[in-house]
């Protein structure tokens, strides 16, 4: 059928002001898709990069378990009464059993067994509650990339070394290289050198964390053994649930994905999408009707023309796919170019992960370019099927005699 | 000669009830191979609407309808375009040519449409015919920038483009001035006697019908002479 190509192509350059309307309509309606596109998935990335990305996505956490009964029930009752303990400590054992499975699971990219606990920071008469992380050398920035955040020194901590955040350095009047004094829930204390200052930009984190090594958190927390807390990052964080699961099957340990807490973030970025997809519905929408109304008025206007391709010997068919051609031929012109516009606009934004909290967070390779294109030729040329099957029907003798 | 077509009791209303409008009345008519005939009348004595039903473009109320020995009242609407195609050429009174083709174009159109696409041997016949109505020069020409003796030569020449075994042409001459009504019919009566090919001349003009070899007069729906 090159001959109808041939002539649904005639057909666009005979009436080139009125084609080029009609295919910078479809170009914009490209556009607004590809761009809608990049803009709720590049925000959908960074909400999920900056609220999940910086957190565990998978937490085992110790469970404190009740004492045992050491008299065994008889008769009678027995009346136990637990007294409130803010401060008993669970511990996870057997870490190094399981560790090692839970980080052959596909999709962990790393597992950080941890000391939790609180304390306290003298410097002088100021004092600053903080809570206390302890991690492996090596897996400091494992979990929450504390490199990427690190404002002054370096994130690596040995014995004695202690990373603070930026704003609790302020309260403290802190630089790297001096020295403050933790005392922890425990009584224990202990003389830290600061080694590293970082800046989340979250208050909590920045104002009243502070980052020591496994050792140092064992003897501030007198854990000569185990772990509270297993925190695991993976390589796709909507996996978590399944990989939640799988750990739990594994190990016998209440493994918890982040989206449990982070549901409301989940459900938002839920409704985000479906705006979406609401939006780049309407652009389509926009294409369908653009091109049939134009080729609905191309065919009226073609009446004379195609009676007499009838009288010919041009079959219904051939009529039809001229004009179906012809909307397929606007579709691929409008969608190319207007993936074309949306590559040189979506081009003019910062790459993804350099994205600046202060800048649109719109991502070019979310732009979903090869979609926007198919479903514009697709549509165009469905759009243009009543207007073909219109010109079809059109009587040669009635036509003819316009 | 031999027979080329018939048509029986041909019988064509428009409307219903009260508007029905009978334009033939089971008029009948037969044509050999190779003549060259005028179809005279009066307007409203249903010439065109002969014309329209003989080139398949149209199907009769009732009456049998029969070329080169295919019984047209019978066939659906892809096999009669097919037909149409091969055996039928069309000649209008307003030439008819597509707009945005050149000469060359429009002249090639009714194979091109059969072949699906402009083939070599195509143009090469197109351009042939174009030369013999005198149009050597004008080939490549948009048809828009023809006049309107060129155009009708035009026309005459995509009707003869895939040899078809009948012409039928309604007014050719109509909107021509004398000479260059003189020149189309001069080609025409030319094709006819080259090529054997057979034509029906609707025309309302004495002098264009004189020169065809058979005047059939059409009134009230009849063949009356």
């Amino acid at each position: 059928m090159l001959y109808a190509i041939k002539i649904a192509l005639r057909y666009l350059l005979s009436s080139k002001a009125q084609s080029a309307l009609l295919i910078v309509g479809v170009a914009l309606g490209v556009f607004i898709f590809i761009f809608m596109s990049a803009l709720i998935g590049g925000l959908a990335n960074y909400i999920l990069r900056t609220i999940a990305g910086d957190l565990s996505h998978v937490t085992i956490t110790a469970e404190v378990a009740d004492p045992e009964l050491l008299i065994a029930p008889g008769a009678g009752f027995i009346l136990l009464a637990q007294e409130k303990y803010s401060l008993r400590q669970a511990t996870l054992n057997d870490t190094a059993t399981f560790v090692p499975m839970i980080a052959a699971l596909p999709g962990v990219v790393a597992v950080s067994p941890q000391i939790n606990g609180s304390g306290f920071m003298t410097r002088g008469g100021q004092v600053a509650q903080v809570a206390v992380t302890g991690v492996e050398p090596g897996l400091e920035a494992a979990v929450i990339r504390l490199d990427t955040y690190l404002i002054a020194g370096t994130t690596r901590l040995g014995t004695g070394l202690v990373m603070i955040g930026k704003t609790l350095a302020e309260d403290l009047d802190l630089s790297v290289g001096e020295t403050i004094r933790l005392d922890s829930a425990r009584g224990i204390n202990a003389v830290l050198t600061v080694s590293g200052i970082y800046e989340l930009g979250q208050g909590g984190i920045d104002s009243a964390s502070a980052y020591v090594s496994l050792n140092t958190a064992r003897t501030l927390f007198a854990m000569p053994q185990g772990v509270t807390r297993i925190e695991i990052k993976l390589a796709d964080l909507m996996t978590a649930d399944v990989t939640a699961a799988r750990i739990t099957t594994i190990t016998g340990m209440a493994a918890e994905s982040w989206t449990t807490p982070g549901a409301e973030v989940l459900s938002a970025l839920k409704a985000q999408n479906q705006t979406g997809i609401l939006l780049k519905t309407f652009a389509m929408v926009s294409i369908v009707i653009g091109i049939a109304s134009s080729l609905l008025l191309s065919t009226y206007r073609r009446r004379p023309e195609i009676g007499i391709m009838r009288a010919m010997g041009a079959s219904r068919r051939f009529v039809v796919f001229v004009f179906v051609s012809q909307g397929a031929l606007v579709g691929i012109l409008g969608g190319l170019s207007g993936a074309g516009l949306g590559y040189l606009v979506l081009s003019a934004f910062p790459p993804r992960d350099s994205a600046h909290p202060s800048v649109m967070p719109i991502d070019i390779t979310e732009g979903a370019f090869g979609l926007a294109i198919l479903l514009t030729i697709a549509i165009a040329t469905l759009a243009a099927i009543l207007p073909a099957r219109s010109a079809a029907r059109v009587d040669p003798v009635t036509a003819i005699g316009q | 000669m031999t027979a080329l077509l018939a048509v029986e009791h041909l019988v064509k209303t428009f409307g219903a009830g009260e508007a029905e409008t009978r334009v033939l009345r089971g008029l009948s008519l037969q044509m050999e191979t190779g003549e060259l005939a005028a179809l005279l009348g009066p307007s409203g004595s249903g010439k065109s609407t002969l014309l329209t039903i003989l080139g398949t473009l149209m199907q009769p109320t009732s009456g049998s309808h029969t070329m080169l020995g295919v019984d047209l009242t019978q066939a659906n609407d892809r096999a009669l375009t097919e037909f149409r195609n091969l055996h039928i050429g069309f000649v209008f009174q307003f030439h008819n040519l597509l707009p945005d083709f050149t000469a060359l174009e429009n002249v090639i159109f009714p194979t091109a449409v059969r072949e699906g696409r402009e083939t070599a041997a195509a143009r090469a016949r197109g351009r042939d015919l174009l030369g013999r109505m005198g149009l050597a020069d004008r080939v490549d020409f948009p048809s828009t920038n023809l006049s309107g003796g060129q155009k009708q030569r035009v026309a005459v020449a995509r009707a003869l483009m895939n040899s078809p075994e009948l012409v039928l042409a309604d007014e050719p001459t109509g909107n021509l001035d004398r000479a260059s009504a003189t020149q189309v019919m001069e080609l025409i009566g030319q094709i006819n006697r080259d090529e054997g090919t057979t034509f029906l001349i609707s025309t309302h003009d004495e002098k264009i019908a004189a020169t065809c070899r058979r005047q059939i007069v059409v009134g009230d729906g009849l063949v009356t002479g």
